[in-house]
């Protein structure tokens, strides 16, 4: 077999959570888009930021609280996590309101290292330039 | 569909994945592997447990690849591999071992 | 890089999004209900007419004709393209985002 083309896979996350099926599904189609073993990264824009909000609670709503899931995305070879600043600022919101999700570094002894990077507009811009495909839900 | 253990009726879905996973017992885990001529040994309950807390923990059943990768930190390299796990769960060790440990199917099994 | 866009600028943030994070010189391309960003004299030609001179900005025409939008309505700089200009921007760009 040749060697399987590795191509720089974003997905663009714009929706808050539970109102609409866009963030869940969008998840889910992450984790069945890597066992295609892409370069694959998640960009995090708009209500979006909403999705990595810690302390999340579903129990009332009767649905399924998804964002334990973001913590497998390590597990799934999804390490990096951009999100935009803007959006997190036009919202009241920094660093320390989101989960914090890590990975563990293969190539460096199985260290814990960040997965979310919060970038700025003209980083993000830069990433989105870079990418071969791109996924918006 | 449903399944019936022990004059217990438990609702499934058309694959025979448990409909609610807080009805799961060990008892319906066995009657299960029974259905598919498996007996459940300790390796196999070493995984099925395994399944378990990785669901609790991110709610997900693991891709087969995760398993693999998981279970080889976890018990040793000599089990994190797939012919060790398709020897205890021949019909696919995330989805076979999934059905037992009462979860869904794993996100992206077909 | 072409972008496009296919919501109305008055109902959803997707046209403001695209061009916060699209990069100098990309082509736009606005479509279905994104064309009434085209329109001059709205409360986002401003930022539209800006933008301009930032990216090269399409809309589609049939799109603009269903609505019942003319030519001589649109902000000044905008190109309209049809159906076969959409299928040529798309394949003259190695990548398509699509703002929904």
């Amino acid at each position: 077999m040749s060697d399987p083309v590795v191509k720089k896979f974003m997905y663009i996350n714009r929706r808050a959570p539970y109102g609409t099926i866009y963030a869940v599904e969008g998840l889910e189609v992450v984790l069945i888009g890597a066992a295609f073993e892409q370069d694959v990264c998640m960009a995090f824009v708009d209500d979006g930021v909403y999705q990595l909000k810690k302390n999340q609670d579903t129990s009332e709503l009767e649905i399924k609280n998804f964002s334990p899931a973001y913590r497998a995305l390590g597990d799934y070879d999804v390490n990096r996590l951009y999100v935009e600043r803007e959006s997190l600022e036009a919202r009241g919101l920094g660093a320390e309101d989101l989960m914090e999700l890590t990975y563990e570094d293969e190539d460096d002894d199985w260290a814990e290292k960040p997965s979310v990077k919060i970038v700025d507009r003209e980083e993000l811009a830069n990433l989105i330039a870079e990418q071969d495909v791109i996924l918006n839900f | 569909m449903t399944l019936e253990v022990s004059g217990k009726t438990y609702e499934t879905d058309e694959e025979g994945y448990l409909a609610d996973l807080g009805d799961w017992s060990k008892e319906i885990a066995e009657y299960m592997a029974k259905e598919d001529d498996c007996d459940l040994t300790e390796n196999h309950w070493e995984v099925i447990n395994f399944l378990r807390e990785y669901y609790e923990e991110y709610q997900i059943a693991p891709a087969v690849r995760v398993l693999t990768k998981a279970i080889g930190r976890k018990l040793g390299k000599d089990k994190g591999n797939s012919k060790y796990l398709y020897e205890l769960f021949p019909y696919g060790p995330a989805k076979q071992a999934c059905k037992y440990a009462g979860l869904p199917k794993p996100t992206g099994c077909v | 890089m072409l972008h496009t866009v296919n919501k109305s600028p008055f109902e959803k943030n997707s046209l403001e999004t695209c061009l916060r994070l699209a990069k100098p010189g990309n082509d736009i391309l606005l479509i279905e209900d994104a064309v009434y960003a085209a329109m001059d004299g709205t409360s986002v030609a401003d930022t539209v007419s800006t933008a301009v001179e930032n990216f090269k900005i399409y809309v589609l025409g049939p799109d603009l004709a269903s609505r019942g939008i003319g030519q001589n309505e649109l902000i000044k700089g905008i190109e309209v393209v049809d159906y076969d200009g959409f299928v040529r921007l798309a394949a003259e760009n190695n990548t398509v985002q699509s703002w929904l």
